[in-house]
């Protein structure tokens, strides 16, 4: 135990501690002191040390957790949900802090440890690289790395959206302090750890789809005129494409209006999202141009296969797989090869498909 | 506790985009300034929506990385970040003298500073100044040398017009360059036109846009003739119409511009301590002006 962690409880013991299962009241000339339901009376001061001497691991916890962490009231509650505090004793958590406690926060897993003196130290790496030697990865300590880091995919792409499921692999913080381990999560995730504790404490503000779309402007502002009478169908879409866990890992809390839910799953996140995102919007805005179309009869004639590698096509594209189709697997119905072979077959020198034009 | 929030725009389609925000807030962050430094942006994450609630001091200056006062200032970056009682009457404002409103945030309570937009403070001028210099590799360039402040012009923004004029006008003032003209790329005088308006044989051009992108990396080069695809690169200088063009990408790339960021903050009230003199000698400016 660390000398001045005992010295800082000592002093705040003149107002009282109640913190984890440590009670320290002034009574008199002395104290009575509780350790996990065990309540005796000392004389003084220097009883009251060689008491709380006893308990090490106590007096360490409640110094890190007023002195250490962030006192911040979302980062607080986070790092302390990070390693169970609220449903763990003292003794039990630094048994398993020992072992180090592993969260998972959307592709992160967070790891917290806590050395001889009770300091809290924690690695974040990818969820898929869970089983790999760290010595494999890119050791990190600055959490402003984690920037650079969540900007590209594995193959390099450009991630517009934070919370997209395409965080990269291949990389470890290690040894971050509770300040260090906040900031990374909220460089990689941005406003998740804020969002999280206000809807645990109740107080998410959530925006829904039509006050959020009644507030763009500009180049934005069409997306007012989204509804059209079905309105409410159309934003159903726009989840299903947009907000998907394979889109997106936050849980979606926002709806169509106030009263009027989205049957669309909102997915499993561990945290949520309070609003249209500025690429939903963004998306909406070519949505809300897209949908003013009538729709009109086209006449095309197409082999039940075709028709299918077409539905094969579209799925292979929404999904993200068509990259991932091996060039000579032309069983697969939306093979380079095979979709080359429908154009070929089917597209005139125009590009319309079945040599039918679009028409104004 | 004070923070630095810096809005920008950000982009869905560009990765650099950001890259020149991370790398002014991050060298505030190295002079400790500021207890917290955050970036927020139009179209990454944070979102201006969501950034307040990041940051744990109670009084944020909030400076926007933008070129001009105008519908960003006035409109998207008050009602994104809840600034109650927002009212561009406030900035008292001609266009490009917007310096600071103090207002509360809706949703976290936070006092915040709103300050103008970097792109019109004065400081800006010297960091146009500076860009000349690191094109040209020549820390007293000037002599012998005209300069052209790019800019988009009215088409979307009147007030964008008159940033690019005021730097002009400023830079003009100081009497180090031979010729100092601003020039546009959808008003005359145009970019297009650039050896027309000087005389010099060496001019630098320099685009008032904080980040690379579209504009100054297409456009703008080969609308000035340096190249006929900005894909095939150009050179620096290179030769147009007898005219050696020293063109500079965004000025918002320049190391400078953290600089103006702090000031603006600085004026607005923060406490920074020396920073300024430090950032200004960490990122190759003169020592600041007492005023």
């Amino acid at each position: 135990m660390q000398g001045d962690h005992l010295d800082a409880l000592v002093t705040a013991a003149a107002d009282g501690i109640a913190f984890d299962g440590l009670v320290v009241e002034p009574e008199g000339e002395g104290y009575v002191v509780e350790v996990a339901g065990d309540r005796q009376t000392v004389d003084g001061e220097a009883q009251l040390r060689a008491v709380l001497s006893e308990s090490p691991a106590y007096v360490s916890n409640w110094y890190v957790w007023h002195a250490e962490t962030p006192q911040k009231e979302d980062r607080w509650s986070y790092l302390r949900w990070l390693e169970g505090a609220e449903e763990a004793g003292v003794p039990e958590r630094y048994d398993a802090l020992d072992d180090g406690i592993t969260t998972a926060w959307g592709q992160l897993l967070i790891t917290a440890n806590a050395d001889d003196d009770g300091h809290r130290r924690y690695t974040v790496v990818h969820e898929d690289d869970a089983g790999t030697a760290p010595s494999d990865l890119t050791t990190y300590e600055d959490p402003l790395d984690a920037r650079t880091i969540a900007k590209h995919d594995d193959g390099g792409k450009y991630r517009p959206l934070k919370t997209a499921p395409t965080l990269q692999t291949g990389w470890v913080f290690e040894a971050l302090d509770p300040a260090a381990l906040v900031e990374t999560v909220d460089f990689f995730y941005p406003a998740t750890i804020a969002n999280w504790h206000r809807e645990r404490e109740g107080e998410l503000d959530v925006n829904h789809w039509r006050e959020t779309m009644e507030r763009q402007s500009g180049i934005y502002g069409v997306v007012q005129t989204w509804d059209r009478g079905e309105g409410k169908e159309h934003v159903e879409w726009v989840a299903e494409a947009c907000c998907d866990d394979s889109q997106c890992i936050k849980r979606r809390e926002w709806e169509y209006d106030e009263e009027t839910e989205l049957d669309y799953d909102g997915g499993d996140g561990e945290f949520p999202c309070r609003e249209p995102c500025s690429l939903v919007i963004s998306a909406a805005r070519q949505w809300t141009k897209l949908e003013g179309e009538q729709t009109r009869t086209y006449e095309f004639e197409l082999t039940p296969s075709e028709k299918e590698q077409i539905e094969a096509v579209v799925d292979a594209v929404a999904d993200g797989e068509a990259e991932e189709i091996r060039e000579a697997d032309l069983y697969d119905d939306a093979n380079r090869y095979r979709t080359r072979f429908l154009r070929a077959k089917l597209f005139d020198e125009d590009g319309n498909l079945g040599g039918v034009e679009t028409g104004e | 506790m004070q923070a630095l929030v810096i809005a920008a725009h950000g982009s869905h389609l560009s990765a650099g985009s950001s890259t020149p925000t991370f790398d002014h807030a991050d060298t505030i962050r190295a002079v400790g300034a500021f207890d917290e430094v955050r970036e927020s942006f139009w179209k990454e994450e944070p979102h201006f929506r969501e950034a307040l609630r990041t940051v744990d001091a109670d009084e944020v200056y909030l400076v926007p990385l933008f070129i001009s006062e105008g519908y960003f200032t006035e409109q998207v970056i008050p009602r994104e970040f809840r600034l109650d009682d927002w009212d561009p009457e406030l900035w008292e404002s001609d266009g490009t003298s917007a310096d600071t409103a103090t207002l509360t945030a809706e949703d976290t309570g936070q006092t915040v500073h709103y300050c103008g937009p970097a792109g019109t403070h004065d400081a800006m001028s010297d960091v146009i100044v500076q860009r000349a210099e690191s094109v040209t590799g020549d820390p007293d360039v000037g002599d012998g040398f005209g300069l052209a402040v790019v800019g988009h012009g009215t088409e979307r923004n009147e007030n964008s017009a008159k940033a690019v004029e005021y730097h002009a006008d400023r830079i003009d003032a100081m009497d180090r360059f031979d010729e100092v003209q601003a020039l546009f790329m959808d008003e005359d005088p145009e970019i297009d036109d650039v050896t027309e308006y000087f005389e010099s044989d060496d001019v630098v051009v320099v685009p008032l846009f904080v980040a690379d992108g579209y504009h100054t990396e297409e456009d703008i080069p080969e609308d000035m003739g340096l190249t006929d695809d900005y894909r095939t690169g150009f050179d620096v200088p290179s030769l147009v119409d007898g005219h050696r063009i020293w063109y500079s990408g965004a000025v918002g790339t320049e190391p400078l511009m953290a600089d103006v960021l702090l000031e603006r903050a600085a004026d607005a009230g923060a406490d920074v301590g020396d920073a300024i003199e430090r950032v200004r000698s960490e990122t190759g400016g003169e020592p600041a002006s007492s005023d």
